[in-house]
């Protein structure tokens, strides 16, 4: 098949050939684990820094701006300019913060998302664990994150980022319902909860169409339910900096606030990877059944191509909301969730299973 | 009192949570520190600070000449530099009993409310951005830019052009100032509407407003708010057609009233001064007419021994200014009534109850300037 032809599987498996017949096999498999963790942070680091010039160049844009444009051409050395400063900038120590829990907390939360990024598909063959239980994984790492912001808040001996923490926590726990309940209904329909078997369910066609309305539904609440869960605009109440200068990292300098900073743009790439996962097919691409043709064609775009470029269009989405809307207040926030996404959400969970037991999807 | 008014006491605890906003807060727009005292996230009550700016600018007046004063006053409320130019101008001529010429006053009216425009779309950008709403700020401004080289071209100076002075103008203004006013006047038309689809028309926005900040008529005239912020509330004090000065008694234009007193109608009020502002500039531009840029003056102005008190419309109010003269050149005292020093002290009695978002929200609706509080 075409597809096979882009598939990372390959090139993995020579790799792990070759150490295997190289040295004794626990070695081996420490090896790929470096292998895999460098590759890992240095995608991470890649990432964040191309995720900060995009989202400068798209709020640009959407403001009559030209954006960053001195530091190489188009400016596209300024976030590694802005990291440079951040990393030899001092971290001023907090009088009468609990130092400990103060030092820990960027970690957690850049643990977090790190953890999250281990499981997702970026291509065929492309995955560094595959969960039989992967969209669970999923949820609960990210969900980590949370914590420590928590304790961010609590160790900085800072009102205002007391109020942001915890903000922050009433928010994320809330709207982690309604991200987990509408990929159930994703779930559901493919069958399975491991991430590649929902990747290859829709070689038919994506969930977005074939699962049409409880599936659209199930996308539109995860698109808001996950912009809250990520605390960016318009839900970015745990760092609203008209009201609370920077929420919880608001005590933090130089590369500490660089890992609060980096791990957001992370978890939006995460989010957006996820929604491209379960309803944009993932790197699978565009297909329609019975089309041989036209599935042909559209199998000579790598599927690496088709994840990241799925993935971007809906990080898109999430800048352009963040650019758009005034924030919510705290309880409106919560009245959105508790009131609207939830009840809509386990709806949409009764409608899908129904759905599935009559096989009224395609 | 009235029992809004006794609302505004405020009884302090050694208990209560208190944050203080400011003077380095985003949000109060200038070195204002609120003491705010918080249960939760709900604001219990506001305690303003004041005097983080103060320059003394009255007490320095009291060794000005009449001249020299109209430069400080521009550094009150330095968004309504032109109007509170005209206050200083307004007294003094009226106290000489100058006629100024048919020209000077239509200049000054197509200032006002060019002035009027640039201070309400900095207004609109900073209360969209105080909102969460990050683009509308750079809409502002991007239409603001406009009025300022305007003001560039005529005055060489772009925020505090200090272009009044007793009797007339300093300069007559560039021979192309009609025709980019115009110009100004077609294009931003044109770019109102963009205004309200971005904030007006927004449900959020409609969630952060209507009904936040509540302010009965009783209120607004016990306080003394004035301007946009007063009239928001039902209370008919424009200056402008309470006491017309200059040449706004010929001109046709429409008070603009809301009986809601939130957020949103305060918001709405500016919207609607926006629309007005151009109807006025539309009447009046094209219509200059040729003539001295200022009456005949000593070049040492002295006003005659008593006490003059003359009243400006701001883009925040009512401006009142109040000399006491000896006779001499310098004044013997002046007194300057601003505005957003009354439209300040109703903070508390708005946000208590509300929650911090909420304060934000109402202290942005109220359009503090704070240079103008300290003075």
């Amino acid at each position: 098949m075409l597809l096979d032809i882009y598939s990372f599987s390959t090139l993995t498996a020579s790799i792990n050939k070759d150490l295997h017949a190289a040295m004794t096999p626990w070695l081996a498999v420490a090896t790929e684990l470096v292998l895999i963790g460098l590759l890992f942070l240095t995608f991470y680091a890649l990432l964040g820094l191309f995720l900060v010039y995009l989202e400068r160049k798209v709020c640009a844009v959407m403001q009559n701006r030209i954006g960053p444009n001195r530091v190489g051409k188009w400016g596209v050395f300024q976030t590694i300019a802005d990291l440079i400063k951040l990393v030899t900038k001092e971290l001023i120590p907090i009088k009468n913060a609990d130092s400990f829990l103060f030092n820990l907390a960027p970690f957690i939360v850049i643990i977090a998302s790190f953890m999250a990024m281990a499981a997702l598909p970026f291509a065929k063959g492309l995955q560094a664990i595959d969960f039989n239980i992967g969209i669970f994984y999923i949820i609960a790492v990210s969900s980590l994150g949370v914590v420590g912001i928590l304790i961010a808040g609590w160790s900085s001996n800072s009102k205002y980022s007391l109020i942001g923490a915890m903000r922050s926590g009433a928010q994320v726990v809330s709207y982690e319902l309604s991200v987990g309940l509408s990929l159930l209904a994703i779930v559901v329909l493919s069958g399975s909860m491991q991430l590649s078997t929902i990747v290859e369910s829709q070689a038919n066609g994506w969930w977005i169409f074939k699962g049409h309305i409880p599936a659209l539904i199930a996308f539109v609440i995860y698109l808001i339910a996950s912009t809250a869960e990520i605390n960016r605009g318009p839900f970015d109440l745990a760092e609203a900096e008209s009201e609370l200068t920077a929420g919880f990292h608001t005590e933090y300098s130089g590369i500490k606030f660089a890992f609060f900073f980096l791990a957001e743009y992370i978890n939006m790439f995460i989010v957006a990877a996820i929604a491209a996962t379960l309803f944009f097919g993932g790197w699978m691409p565009f297909h329609i059944d019975h089309w041989e043709a036209f599935n042909r064609v559209m199998d000579y775009i790598p599927s690496i191509v088709w994840f990241f470029g799925k993935t971007f269009i809906i990080i898109y989405l999430i800048m352009w909301f963040k650019w758009t809307f005034p924030r919510l207040r705290i309880d409106q926030l919560l009245n959105l969730e508790w009131k609207y996404l939830l009840p809509l959400s386990l709806m949409n969970i009764v409608i899908v299973s129904f759905v599935v037991l009559m096989g009224w999807y395609f | 009192m009235s029992e809004e008014v006794t609302k505004n006491i405020i009884v302090r605890d050694d208990e209560d949570y208190i944050i203080n906003m400011g003077p380095q807060h985003p949000s109060t727009h200038g070195v204002l520190r609120l003491e705010v005292c918080l249960n939760g996230e709900t604001v219990k009550y506001v305690i303003p600070h004041i005097g983080y700016i103060h320059r003394a600018i009255e007490k320095m007046s009291e060794s000005d000449t009449y001249k020299q004063i109209i430069h400080l006053t521009d550094r009150m409320d330095y968004l309504s530099a032109h109007m509170n130019n005209e206050a200083v101008c307004l007294a003094v001529e009226n106290a000489l009993e100058i006629e100024v010429p048919k020209r000077v006053q239509y200049i000054r009216v197509v200032l006002d409310e060019l002035t009027r425009l640039a201070s309400h779309h900095l207004w609109w950008s900073a209360f969209g951005m105080d909102l969460g709403a990050l683009t509308a700020f750079f809409y502002g401004m991007r239409d603001r830019e406009k009025i300022l080289a305007i003001f560039e071209e005529s005055f060489g100076s772009r925020l505090l052009h200090s272009f009044n002075t007793p009797g007339g103008l300093m300069h007559d203004v560039h021979p192309d100032f009609q025709k980019h006013t115009m110009e100004f006047v077609r294009y931003f038309r044109k770019k109102l509407p963009e205004y309200k689809q971005l904030l007006t028309d927004n449900v959020i926005f409609h969630n952060r407003t209507q009904g936040i900040g509540k302010m009965s008529r009783e209120t607004a005239i016990a306080f003394g708010v004035t301007g946009p912020s007063g009239r928001g509330s039902g209370f008919a004090c424009d200056v402008r057609k309470v006491a017309p000065y200059g040449l706004y008694k010929e001109i046709d234009f429409n008070e603009i009233l809301y009986d809601e007193g939130d957020s949103f109608a305060r918001y709405l009020v500016r919207m609607d001064e926006m629309e007005e502002s151009l109807n006025i500039l539309e009447q009046v531009t094209d219509n200059i007419p040729e003539g001295d840029y200022t009456a005949k003056m000593k070049s040492i102005v002295k006003l005659p021994e008593g006490e003059y008190f003359q009243r400006v419309e701001t883009a925040r109010g009512e401006l009142g200014i109040y000399i006491v003269s000896d006779g001499k050149k310098f004044p013997y005292r002046i007194k300057f009534r601003s505005p957003n020093f009354s439209n300040l002290f109703v903070l508390n009695t708005l946000a208590k109850g509300g929650l911090i978002a909420d304060l934000v929200a109402i202290s942005g609706s109220l359009d503090l300037v704070i240079p103008d509080i300290d003075r």
